[in-house]
Parts: structure tokens; sequence; C-alpha cells
């Protein structure tokens, strides 16, 4: 069976919804698996562990690498167009959320 | 009557004692046991699910050195089993024995594998399978030939058939067979496991001790964790070279640079010698590496590896331990190859 992408229609005002969602990183997991966000949504990911870590994308159109978060940093990243991508850390690649942004 | 002298009490501090005594409490290592377990099932991936002719096909290729250029070289070759699948080389020899740049790392437990290579390339082991066969400098065939010359073989065309009937034979076909010999490799219990399940004779109370020491002061657990003994993580550990490892794949990064995978500690008293590029000889070696931080200082360099101030009876201790995690494995059958 053959997929579509079904873009919806969206109505978008500027700013108004967007919102910030905290991962945080701890034993080398993400505390979610996957998460669902609204265009312009933030992602922040919080290093909890004692180890540095990382978040890269590496498909486009949501093609992104947040560089080394050392232990109690922060490090965000903002979507902004519809799509699915899976993120990994490039340290441990066990470390995985999938992302739906709609 | 009083609190301080109420049963209620007098109960709440028994159980305390009983507790700060208990030979449970006390025994070493214990608070770390349960993050040791084996799992009871090999996985397999839902896109190659296991059967006993796909394994028997996949080991049939493995061991089959038509699958080089030089008809000389099969996967077993640098991958033998009685090595504990490693060539206990410190680098491999590809095709025209010429040496490879990194060590040949054994194939155990890749069930539970993440990224395959030292450096992470291949996203599985499909993925990886036929990365060494068509390598100029490993075993130097074109995937073209090797179709060729594979279905030109009357009994690989039964074996395919029975393996996978629909598909026939094609790198796919090829790759995924390996894939399920490889994911049937597992290594046996060990002394270590038996003690995991609460046989407290199987090691000795020097090993017990080095694995608490595995877990604390060696922070060894910090990369080496479960019961594969490796988080499927890639650190620059501090070893002299100019090999960048997983820098090569994901370039920016700068931790990422001479990094390489944590490799498993199964069995691998039996694996010597050691670290990406076979530099160090034996376990003293390795443990005497840690624990003075690495060779080199560089900013890529994990947080983890430091100096450890270990004493030699630490060290003793550690590599006691170490011994613990080989298994005496099954011997692996060798299929008669096809002609
Ligand atoms: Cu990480």
């Amino acid at each position: 069976m053959k997929r579509f992408l079904v873009i919806l229609p969206l109505v978008i005002t500027p700013f108004a919804f967007a919102k910030d969602h905290i991962i945080t990183q701890k034993g080398k997991a993400f505390s979610e698996s996957e998460i669902t966000l609204a265009p312009g949504d933030n992602l922040i990911f919080k290093n909890d562990d004692d180890t540095s870590h990382n978040v890269f994308s590496a498909v486009e159109p949501m093609k992104f690498n947040l560089g080394i978060q050392k232990p109690g940093s922060e490090a965000s990243h903002k979507f902004d167009s519809a799509g699915v991508a899976e993120l990994r850390c490039a340290i441990h690649p066990k470390m995985k959320i999938k992302v739906t942004v709609k | 009557m009083s609190f301080a002298e109420s049963p209620s009490r007098i109960v709440y501090l028994c159980s305390v004692l009983f507790m700060l005594v208990s030979p449970n409490a006390l025994k070493a290592g214990a608070k770390y046991k349960d993050l040791y377990k084996r799992p009871t099932q090999i996985p397999y991936p839902s896109s190659n699910t296991y059967s006993d002719a796909r394994m028997i096909l996949g080991r049939t290729l493995f061991f089959d050195p038509r699958l080089s250029g030089s008809n000389w070289i099969s996967c077993a070759t640098c991958h033998n089993p009685a090595f504990s699948w490693g060539d206990g080389l410190a680098k491999g020899i590809g095709d025209g024995m010429k040496d490879l740049s990194r060590r040949t790392p054994t194939i155990l437990n890749l069930a539970w594998g993440e990224l395959m290579f030292w450096d992470g390339r291949a996203e599985s082991l499909e993925a990886q399978a036929l990365g060494p066969v068509a390598s100029t400098g490993e075993m130097n065939l074109p995937i073209d030939q090797l179709l060729a010359k594979i279905s030109k073989i009357q009994g690989y065309k039964t074996l395919f058939k029975g393996a996978y009937p629909e598909e026939g034979i094609t790198k796919d076909t090829i790759s995924k067979a390996i894939a399920t010999f490889e994911r049937s490799v597992v290594s046996g219990k060990a002394p270590f496991d038996r003690w995991i399940e609460g046989d407290e004779t199987a090691i000795s109370e020097k090993a017990k001790h080095g694995f608490t020491l595995f877990n604390e002061k060696a922070s060894c657990s910090q990369c080496h964790s479960g019961w594969r003994f490796t988080d499927e993580g890639f650190y620059d550990i501090g070893l002299a070279g100019d090999d960048k490892g997983r820098g090569k794949i994901l370039g920016d990064i700068e931790t990422l640079q001479y990094a390489f995978k944590t490799p498993t500690l199964r069995n691998v008293d039996h694996r010597a010698p050691y670290m990406h590029n076979g530099s160090e000889t034996s376990l003293t070696k390795v443990v005497d590496f840690y624990n003075k931080g690495g060779d080199v200082t560089r900013g890529s360099k994990s947080e983890h590896v430091k100096p450890l101030l270990l004493s030699d009876d630490e060290k003793d201790a550690l590599i006691a331990f170490l011994k613990t995690l080989t298994s005496i494995d099954a011997a692996t059958p060798v299929t008669m190859l096809p002609r």
C-alpha cells in the first residue's frame, strides 16, 4: 500500500502558541522515547548525567546537530515545520527519540 | 508508655540493626548485580526473523572463502570461533596479506548491538555484513562478482530457496543470512553469570572485590555497562595515534575525535591483544593504561578516563574479576561448503 503524506492546513499565529518541552538526559537515556510537537515548539535537552551527550538529526529537512553537551548543561532546538525526525545522541547511539511535528 | 520504649520502636531498631549486619547487605557488589542479568532470548528484527535455514545458510556463507576475490579469505578467517570470534592479532590482515588499520572485533553477542564497526558507520548487522567483502583492502570481492559467483554454485540455490524462498540470491539475502547467523553467536554462561544468579561460590572473593572496583573506583562501568559490558557508545580513551575513528563519520563533534566503540568484555581474557589498534598486549597492560588515565591528553578525551590511583592489589582484583567473564562455549559446527 502506498503511503501519502497528508499536509493539514494549519493556521499559525506566529509565536502565540510556541511551547517549550523539556527532555532530560539521564542514565544515557532520554526521558521520552517519542514526543509530538506543534510547529514552532522548542525542545530543551537537559543533561542530568555525569557524562557528555549530544543530539542530532541526520535527515533533511530537520537536519541539525546540537554539538557537545557537557554534564549539567542545556541545549535547545526549535522545530519549525511539520514532519518526523529520529534524533540520536552521536556518542551513545542507544539514546533515541522520535519527534513528530504536526 | 513513651515512644522510646514502645514495642514498635524496638521492632524498628531491630530491623535497622538486621539490615546493617545482614549478609545480603554486606555481599560485595550486591547493589550492582541487577544491572548485569543476562537476557533470556536473542532478539531478531521483524524484517529478518530467525529460521534454522537462514542461520545455516548464514553460517555456510560465513565460513566460505569464495566470498573473497582471492577465494582464500572467509569472514571466519578474521572472526575465528577458536579465538572467541577474533583473530588474536593486533591488526587484521586483508587481501594480499596487507595489514589493516584496526584490530578485528569479536562478533560475540552482536544481536544486542546498535551500530557496527569500531566507528559505528553501519546501522545494523545486515548493513555491515558485505562491507568487508567488497572492501578492496579486506576481502576484495565487488558485490556484482559475489552475486555471479554464489549464483553459479548449485548447492547455494537450494540453501537460499529454503531460507528466503520469495527473494532468491541477492545482496540483501546474503546480508540477511549472515546477520542471522551472527545473531546466533552468543557467549555462554560464565562464572560471573552464575554468581549473578546467586551462586556465591562461582567466583572468588577477590573477583567480587574487583567487580565493586569495576563499578566504583575504577569507573569501568561508566562505559562497559550491562551484561555485555558495553554501552555501545564512542569515546576517545587517550590512545596515541592519528586514527580519528567516529570523528571521520560524524565530523564536527569534539568528543568524537579519536573515539571508538566501547568493546564488549565477554571472554576478554581470550581476546588479546586489546584496544582498537591492538596496542596493549595483556589485561595487565590495559589496566595500567587506564590507571594512569590514558597515554595522551587532548580536548576530545572522555571525562571518565583519568588517573585512578589503584593499588597493585586493586589492579589484581580487577583482573581476577575480568577473568570471570569467560565462558566455555560449545564448538561451532562447520557446515560442508556447497560445490
Ligand atoms: Cu549521549
